[in-house]
């Protein structure tokens, strides 16, 4: 059993890494990357996000949303994007609250970062994609940590990159934005040859 | 009407959502594949944008500033189901190979922040016309994507084989590169930088440190 | 203007909008939903359709379908089974669930499926009254993930008439090839099973020497897609052998006997 949660774990992070893969997040993960600092903070709340929403949803799906969950022949599922939504919305809120009553030095480091993740595609498509494979609860809790870990190390990993590219000389329109969107192909390059490890 | 003709034209090259706002790039190089999928992608995003736009801004004056973000996430979430209902019913095909895709047009950035940005303070046609160049400029990035996409990565232009593969008995050696997403983020590079020689004043200044907002901010700091 | 701020006004607001968002969108899921479906059990069909070489463009595809009927088989035993009705059949619910599944070992789960249901759907097609096509669904893993797909057989149950994949991740160009028309048709007429009942079909790597006795059991290898390929042949293997539809195929070898 440990083995099928290893192993969905490590396929969230490297073989569907999914930031590298699935490109989820991009819009924060292109605009963050500048550097470590911040990169890191902002991929402990993705983490952490990711744990809670997708197994928070994935119980909504199944206990209301699912056709026969809530009585026989009742079939929900096409309000799901409003629920997860709103329930990614209130969570990120609840989080902010509770991180700013009782453990402030975290809520200091991630504070900027906490209101910006509601709209994060990564969270979104998260619970999307664990909803589309049929995972169970448990399941949901190691894909979530899973994918959370995956693009918090892309982003870190980027940011490192970026932060030594300041010294490079690149031609002018190509600063800034382009360069980046070059490294990360380079970046996916790499990812694409956990391609294939069998688990 | 020149001011609707600006509105119109402004996103596509001068402001572009993807090239200068970073905005909604998720979507730009996940679906990019085939041109077929790419058009779907855009239409829905435009029909999207430009509804969110129009209804967001038919209501603004009494949307309580309080809940504003909210009541534009079920405004664009609704949208959203309604497209995503339509395709999986018209097409199930190009439903199927977008997947999750659709669903995040609920996240895309452009979406939000036109609504936010724009159809706030503007009246309904403006909105409506600012949603739908918006659109656009997002649809001409992707277009462009996919065209060179799937005519190196596949020899074909919307389907149509413009050069025979070696697979298939031709002579073109397919670069299967640029099939694979990751070729995406090099295609949106290069295009970046050639919208940038063309429009100078979109170059970033290199360790630009003062600020005149804080999204100019971010986006200077490199 | 006036205020925008007050409880009321906002409960106003909140409640009207729900009240319009939800309304719309009740009204086209229920207004499309019988579309939907239509269309998700066409797309099947056709999958199935397509994999025994029965598609064709000028007929429409429920009418296609009449000829095929689908049938619950135990897997264990091989024989159909009548007790659990089509519409309440799940594969990936059936493979997941400890009563209707088994663990696989590791010497036993070659194509990577960690656990195999005990019943699947096949689909048999008769042309007039005589078995013309078997039809099975397949899976297992390839580079990237899952590759779904179905086998179709000839009533002697060795000689394949097509094999279709309907999902899979493989790299598009590479391993995506297995879409290839070229690369499908190949597989028209290939065996399965040698004389003495050996599960032999395989895809190689480069292409098949014509003048080779293996020949007609072997499949050009996809150029760069060594992994994608290996998964091909393993999912095969593991669907016609003892753990997968070994036994059926022996019960429906009997029956034709018996028929006979």
């Amino acid at each position: 059993m440990l083995e099928a949660y290893l192993s969905i774990f490590i396929k969230a992070v490297f073989i569907e890494n999914i930031a590298i893969n699935f490109f989820l997040g991009m819009c924060t993960f292109l605009a963050i990357s500048k550097r470590i600092q911040p990169a890191i903070g902002l991929g402990i709340a993705v983490i952490v996000v990711l744990g809670l929403a997708v197994p928070i949803n994935n119980l909504i799906f199944n206990y209301f949303l699912k056709a026969d969950a809530l009585f026989p022949g009742s079939d929900l599922h096409f309000v799901g994007l409003i629920c997860y939504i709103g329930i990614i919305a209130a969570l990120v809120q609840i989080l902010e609250m509770f991180l700013d009553r009782y453990i402030p030095a975290l809520y200091n480091a991630l504070g900027v970062f906490l209101p910006l993740i509601t709209v994060n595609c990564a969270i979104l498509g998260g619970v999307l994609f664990s909803i589309e494979r049929n995972l169970e609860f448990t399941e949901s809790i190691v894909y979530g940590l899973g994918a959370g870990t995956g693009w918090a190390l892309a982003i870190v990993a980027l940011a490192g990159i970026t932060e030594r590219l300041k010294y490079a000389d690149i031609p002018e329109g190509l600063q800034g934005l382009g360069i980046t969107f070059i490294t990360v192909g380079l970046m996916c390059f790499g990812f694409l040859s956990f391609g294939g490890i069998s688990l | 009407m020149s001011k609707a003709k600006e509105v119109l034209l402004n996103p596509i090259f001068n402001d572009n959502p993807i090239a200068l706002q970073i905005l909604g790039i998720c979507s730009a190089l996940a679906v990019t594949g085939n041109l077929y999928i790419t058009l779907i992608m855009c239409v829905a995003l435009t029909t999207v944008v430009t509804l969110s736009n129009l209804s967001v801004s038919l209501i603004r004056n009494h949307i309580p500033t309080n809940i504003r973000i909210i009541v534009q996430i079920s405004i664009i979430a609704t949208l959203v189901m309604l497209v995503d209902e339509v395709l999986q019913a018209f097409d199930y095909e190009s439903s199927k190979t977008l997947s999750v895709f659709v669903g995040l047009i609920v996240t895309n950035c452009i979406v939000m922040g036109r609504a936010e940005a724009f159809a706030m303070k503007n009246g309904p046609l403006m909105s409506a016309i600012d949603g739908f160049g918006n659109g656009l400029g997002y649809s001409v990035i992707l277009i462009v994507i996919a065209i060179i996409r799937e005519f190196v990565g596949a020899g074909t232009f919307y389907g149509i084989e413009i050069m025979p593969l070696t697979t298939n008995g031709g002579w073109y050696l397919a670069n299967n590169f640029f099939l694979t997403p990751a070729s995406s983020f090099f295609i949106i590079g290069f295009t970046i930088w050639a919208l940038r020689q063309w429009k100078t004043e979109q170059i970033e200044e290199p360790e630009f440190k003062i600020s005149k907002n804080s999204l100019e901010g971010e986006k200077g700091a490199a | 203007m006036n205020n925008n701020d007050t409880i009321r006004k906002t409960l106003v607001v909140a409640i009207s909008l729900c009240l319009v968002c939800s309304a719309l969108i009740s009204f086209s899921a229920v207004e499309l939903r019988d579309l939907q479906e239509a269309n998700k059990t066409l797309d099947k069909q056709s999958k199935i359709l397509s994999a025994a070489g029965l598609l064709d463009k000028d007929t429409d595809v429920t009418e296609l379908f009449q000829s095929i009927e689908a049938r619950i088989v135990n897997l264990e035993t091989g024989e159909f089974d009548s007790e659990i009705s089509l519409t309440d059949y799940e594969e990936s619910a059936f493979s997941r669930d400890p009563a209707t599944s088994i663990e696989l070992t590791s010497e036993n789960d070659i194509a990577l499926l960690k656990r195999r249901e005990n019943f699947q759907t096949v689909y048999l097609h008769y042309d007039v009254d005589s078995l013309n096509a078997v039809i099975l669904p397949v899976r297992g893993y390839g580079l990237w993930g899952t590759m779904k797909g179905y086998l179709a057989l000839e009533p002697d149950l060795k000689t394949i008439i097509g094999l279709e994949f309907f999902d899979h991740k493989e790299t598009p160009g590479l391993g995506g090839e297995i879409d290839n028309p070229k690369w499908k048709s190949i597989w028209k007429g290939k065996e399965v099973y040698s004389d003495s009942g050996d599960i032999l079909i395989s895809v190689i790597k480069g292409s098949v020497d014509k003048s080779s006795t293996l020949a007609k059991y072997q499949v050009d290898g996809l150029s760069g897609a060594t992994i994608t390929s290996n998964g091909v042949t393993n999912l095969l293997s593991f669907w016609l052998g003892d753990m997968g539809y070994g036994p059926l195929i022996d019960q429906l070898k009997q029956s034709e006997v018996k028929d006979v």
